[in-house]
């Protein structure tokens, strides 16, 4: 078909054949049914060795917009986003059943190279992890692991990345400083703004809230708001209110524990537009979640 | 009415003495660990500081004192661990990322070679001399009594030093580094080269420089690698015959006439010299590279 992951052009573009790619012919079997799915799981599960840690998860997610994953701990949202650009690969035993597909293409195909995945689905991690380098090399990073930019062109993705990330006023006067030096807040959004510079398509982000003051939570949420326009993004999330304030579509998550043993499984429970999960879900268990009588 | 309050430390007198003898040991460790050193190159230098000069580095050893110096041992010594660190540095830190990075943790094939490792920098250096003798020496290699046979053995000796320092150096790089550049379309080995690498920079150089202390006063196995007494030339490439300080220092030391023995002690003053510069340049060599990771 027309996305091969094995091969890598520099750029993004999907072209979708009219006869219908095979993620838009599948129907989901539950939550809404979204048109040109960026992603689209069916009956995902993954496990750790023997132990599952979420099961059964069919859902498609919109493109160019926010998609929130919620539920209490362990219930493996954390677990699902990671599958969503094999950085759950990295870890010794992980295993992925189901089908995930990005567009019309299965992200864990034999042939599909996870370094191009990831290149084109960056991710925000929980705890800002800058690299001991100054901003300007965090930034360039990026560009340079996927190609050999000029000096000058590599300038000009530095600062469309930073300016990306309502981070470039800030930092425009220091771009030789440590990265190391800024605050928590300025440091997840430099985080945010090398993950542009490669030009993803998706930004998957795990709580990338957490660690964060309500001010610097803040930005990053208007920051949100202005990306969707240009990317898709994925966010994993505590932080009902968060949800609430950010997110056009949330799955709701819950952990379920297998009366066979000790073994605790993450389900998804509903999947739905935001406002429906918020006003009136389907599921009392999302309800009450919601509602805070539980979590 | 406020309230007087004391704010006299008033702590029990069992607190106080444990408190009084910790910081007394403390202290008595480091005056331990400083004194022998100066009592050392004190007394070294009292009895032989006053034959210094650069005479003795021009000199070649000799029977007659007149004319007895370190030249072609100090050359040699410098020859040996030099080429040894050449060979085992590369190697070791090389094996070091392997076993860290690529081999993965369950694999049963690392945790064996891992367990030789461990084992192999436990064994005695005149056992490797003897490895050395039979193998490279004679045996296959047939190098003969040279710098070569010499160099090699040493390498072997530094070897497991430098892979484990360098492990423990890499562990300690935080694995968010390797996350962030893999999601950003690194390659491993990109992630390892422009991020793992030079964190472990600064730690890899602290293990190395003490196995190349202890190798530049090794003299077990040399001694059976036909590290001559007197040798008056200066190696000239990996198939000369060599001697090294320490050899010679023993040689002199040896000798019943008082005069060499004082020119022995001299050897040690030189030696020690040495290994000072040798160390100073290296944490230079660290500091350097520290700044610059970090700018």
């Amino acid at each position: 078909m027309s996305n091969d992951l094995q091969t890598a052009p520099s750029h993004t573009e999907f072209v979708d054949n009219n006869q219908g790619s095979a993620a838009q012919m599948n129907e989901v079997k539950s939550g809404p049914r979204i048109i040109d799915p960026v992603f689209t799981l069916e009956d995902v599960s993954v496990s750790y060795g023997k132990y599952v840690a979420v099961t059964d998860v069919n859902l498609q997610i919109p493109s160019n917009d926010i998609t929130a994953f919620i539920g209490p701990s362990g219930c493996g949202k954390s677990t699902l986003i990671r599958t969503l650009n094999r950085t759950n690969d990295l870890i010794p035993g992980a295993s992925v059943a189901g089908k995930v597909m990005y567009h019309d293409a299965d992200l864990y195909d034999s042939k599909a190279s996870a370094v191009e995945i990831r290149r084109r689905i960056g991710m925000v991690f929980q705890k800002p992890n800058p690299f001991p380098k100054s901003i300007y090399e965090n930034v360039a990073f990026g560009p340079k692991v996927n190609g050999r930019p000029k000096k000058s062109e590599l300038d000009a993705i530095v600062e469309k990345s930073l300016r990306g990330a309502a981070l470039w006023d800030e930092v425009k006067d220091r771009l030789g400083a440590s990265a190391l030096g800024l605050s928590g807040g300025q440091q997840q959004r430099l985080c945010i703004a090398r993950s542009l510079a490669v030009q993803p398509e998706v930004i998957l982000m795990d709580e990338p809230c957490s660690a964060l003051d309500p001010i610097a939570t803040l930005r990053i949420e208007e920051l949100m708001m202005e990306l969707k326009k240009e990317y898709t993004i994925v966010i994993v999330t505590h932080n009902m209110q968060q949800a609430a304030r950010v997110s056009t579509y949330t799955a709701y998550f819950v952990t379920e524990v297998n009366p066979l043993g000790d073994l605790r499984t993450g389900k998804l429970v509903e999947y739905d537009e935001t406002k429906k999960i918020f006003s009136t879900p389907s599921d009392p268990r999302t309800e009450a979640y919601v509602t805070g009588k539980m979590g | 009415m406020s309230q007087t309050i004391s704010l006299k430390g008033r702590l029990s007198l069992r607190r106080t003495l444990i408190d009084g003898a910790f910081r007394f040991f403390l202290y008595l460790s480091i005056f331990i660990s400083l004194g022998m050193i100066f009592w050392i190159v004190s007394s070294l230098w009292n009895e032989a500081g006053w034959l210094l000069s650069w005479d003795l580095l021009t000199k070649y050893p000799s029977y007659d004192i007149d004319n007895a110096g370190f030249q072609s041992p100090l050359v040699g010594s410098l020859w040996v661990v030099g080429i040894a660190t050449l060979v085992a540095l590369p190697t070791g830190l090389l094996t070091a990322l392997y076993l860290e990075e690529f081999a993965g943790k369950g694999n049963k094939f690392s945790r064996l070679i891992e367990l030789n490792i461990q084992n192999l920098a436990g064994v005695p250096a005149v056992v490797f001399g003897l490895i050395g003798l039979a193998f490279i020496v004679r045996g296959f290699v047939k190098w003969g009594f040279t710098v070569g046979s010499a160099a090699a053995v040493i390498a072997m000796l530094m070897l497991p030093v430098i892979i484990i320092v360098s492990r423990e150096a890499i562990r300690a790089v935080p694995p968010s580094y390797r996350e962030g550049a893999l999601a950003l379309g690194a390659t491993p080995w990109q992630a390892v080269w422009r991020l793992v690498l030079p964190s472990a920079i600064p730690g890899t150089a602290t293990g190395s420089i003490l196995a190349v202390s202890r190798a530049i006063g090794e003299s077990a196995p040399l001694l059976l690698l036909g590290a001559l007494s007197f040798v008056t030339f200066n190696p000239t490439g990996l198939d000369s015959p060599f001697t090294i300080m320490p050899l010679t220092i023993f040689k002199y030391a040896s000798d019943s006439r008082e005069e060499f023995q004082i020119l022995a002690s001299a050897g040690s003053l030189i030696l020690m010299t040495v290994l000072f510069i040798l160390n100073l340049i290296a944490i230079i060599l660290r500091d350097i590279a520290t700044r610059k990771r970090n700018v």
